[in-house]
């Protein structure tokens, strides 16, 4: 018997202990849970899902969900993802973080899950910087954003540019990952994203997923300028489905 | 009947997992541990239902290990040196999150590269080496027989108690080639699925509190589960005690030296036996106590500064005040060396 929802707002699969809701008002984070779990909904594969987060903003999700969920150390909820997809081969995990964990202290195991075609789902929420410890410059941290560590702008020079995590991941990838930017602004192509990223552990294979998200936190700012910022951040980084624009060397050896 | 092998520590080492229900083992290469790695793949290519993944570094080996652990699967990891310190991040976690990670130590010297075959210089980092207050459970291998029992009884020591429980051995026992009867093992103690796979009542496990109270209260279950399973992990070994005047307390390759340097005393007359602590963590402080109180001088001798004397002391101080303390960081002893420092040293 198929449950009555009496909250529509609120995905299926959310589990209403989980309230009060620990995220920020306006965060991109729980934007994104939210219609992961309606992606889930949708497919429905609730029942035969894992959830592996990362520490940060991240870890809020620990129960934010009617399945299992691990929360794990930074940057290893890849790893810990890939050790449990291999032992349980039915089960659909998905492997969640921040910009941080993803592309700063984690980004070996980013990469060598994507090299190896490991059949998880991994997901980066970026919203330019480091969000938990009050707002520092990340790999992903715009050019001349200001942040608690790059209090006169990111001087793209000294700590280099706009960290392209989905971009560099598709040059090492296999050619049967899939790899995608999505937005918060756009929740129709988030969720076709996530779930052709799904689909694609289903049959065997890596995804990756990065989100543009929202800290008007951190970034000091209100609904509009939130998503003006939002705005910027989608011209510096393209969303859609990341190709391959030169031959990737790995697929000439991995036949 | 005994199965009698021509086999070196480290293949004792796989043998062992695999009797104790081992069934998947990440890894990254590194001396003297290597071939705990390569003897896994070895085996995985005859049974299909053994698994492995040779990991970017150490730290996803242990992620990775703790996601198995978390599927239910008996999963372990066999490192070393450097790779032990990139280890303790997920030992913690596990550690904390109480999985029965499961560790192969193969002690070598010092940092980096540092010497790459022996020390017992990762006592300390065994027992008390992530975040937290060492709630571990560690033993220590003393010959290729060992090696086998040993790698078998942890995963049932981790399983019951969910503990991180490690193994400590070096590149002397993994690489020493004997020929051993490997004894029948107990029936390993059986893993179950942690992540319960339940949408009526979802797991949700973490690293993560509120506030200090909340995580207090996780803390004080820990440690009071912690004391309890000491009776029943404790173990030591004693050679030749019932008469003595003098003990040594050695764990690992020195104890093996120790027991020959016992039999070469005795032969002169001297009335000298061996503890050794078959678990540093927790250490069988009753058993120990016991051995060492009619002895007038007890030597605690280790390849290392003060690691294996600080555990004893610490819980035994009326041993300190009689101890001979023998130290050297990253060498080896030879029972002629022992013999030695025992007859400078005993009046």
């Amino acid at each position: 018997m198929k449950k009555i929802v009496t909250n529509f707002s609120m995905p299926e699969c959310f589990n209403e202990k989980s309230k009060p809701s620990m995220f920020c008002p306006g965060c991109g984070q729980s934007i994104s849970l939210r219609h992961l779990g309606f992606v889930i909904d949708d497919l429905g594969i609730s029942k035969n899902l894992t959830f592996a987060i990362d520490i940060g903003c991240s870890l809020l999700s620990w129960n934010y969900y009617n399945f299992d969920i691990i929360q794990t150390h930074h940057g290893r909820s890849i790893p810990t993802a890939v050790g449990y997809k291999m032992s349980r081969e039915k089960r659909i995990v998905i492997a969640m973080m921040g910009d941080g964990g993803g592309y700063a202290i984690g980004l070996q195991s980013l990469l060598h899950a994507a090299f190896r075609n490991s059949p998880i789902t991994a997901i980066v929420v970026n919203n330019t910087e480091y969000s938990m410890t009050g707002g520092q410059m990340a790999p992903t941290s715009l050019p001349n954003e200001i942040t608690s560590t790059s209090p006169e702008g990111k001087i793209a020079k000294l700590f280099g540019g706009a960290f392209h995590g989905p971009e560099l991941v598709r040059n090492i990838a296999n050619k049967n990952s899939f790899i995608a930017r999505a937005t918060v602004s756009n929740p129709i192509m988030l969720e076709t994203i996530l779930k052709k990223a799904i689909n694609n552990q289903v049959s065997g294979n890596f995804s990756f997923v990065e989100i543009l998200s929202l800290c008007p936190t951190n970034w000091k700012t209100n609904a509009k300028e939130s998503f003006e910022f939002l705005g910027n951040m989608e011209k510096v980084y393209p969303v859609g489905e990341i190709v391959n624009s030169s031959k990737n060397k790995n697929e000439e050896t991995d036949k | 009947m005994k199965n009698s092998s021509y086999i070196t520590g480290n293949e004792a080492i796989v043998l062992g997992a695999l009797a104790g229900g081992a069934e998947t083992f990440f890894g990254y290469p590194i001396t003297p541990a290597t071939e705990i790695l390569e003897g896994w793949v070895n085996a995985s290519l005859e049974d299909k239902n053994l698994h492995f993944l040779q990991t970017e570094d150490e730290i996803a080996a242990g992620f990775a290990v703790n996601g198995a652990i978390l599927a239910g699967k008996k999963a372990f990891t066999a490192t070393a040196g450097v790779g032990h310190i990139l280890m303790q991040d997920p030992i913690s976690m596990a550690e904390n999150e109480r999985l029965p990670f499961v560790a192969i130590i193969a002690q070598r010297g010092g940092p980096s590269t540092g010497t790459v075959i022996y020390s017992q210089q990762e006592v300390n980092l065994a027992s008390f080496g992530g975040n937290g207050d060492g709630l571990r459970i560690v033993y220590s291998a003393s010959s290729v027989e060992e090696s086998y029992t040993l790698s078998s009884k942890i995963f049932s020591t981790a399983w019951k108690y969910n503990f991180p429980t490690m193994l400590l051995t070096d590149g002397y026992i993994g690489k020493e080639k004997n020929t051993v009867d490997l004894p029948k093992l107990i029936k390993p103690y059986p893993s179950r699925k942690i992540l319960k796979q339940d949408p009526s009542s979802p797991t949700h496990i973490r690293n993560c509190y509120g506030s200090e109270p909340e995580f207090a209260k996780v803390l004080r279950q820990n440690i009071s589960d912690y004391k309890k399973l000491i009776p029943k992990v404790a173990e030591c070994e004693d050679y030749k005690t019932s008469d003595v005047n003098q003990i040594i307390i050695a764990h690992g390759s020195v104890a093996q030296a120790a027991k020959f340097a016992v039999d070469m005393l005795r032969a002169s007359g001297i009335k000298i036996g061996l503890v050794r602590p078959i678990t540093l963590r927790p250490l069988d402080c009753h058993a120990i106590s016991l051995k060492t109180k009619k002895a007038n001088k007890v030597f605690i001798i280790e390849s290392a500064f003060e690691q294996l004397a600080r555990l004893i002391i610490y819980k035994m101080p009326e041993i300190g005040a009689k101890a001979v303390k023998v130290f050297k960081p990253a060498e080896g002893f030879t029972p002629e060396e022992i013999e030695f420092i025992v007859k400078k040293n005993r009046k």
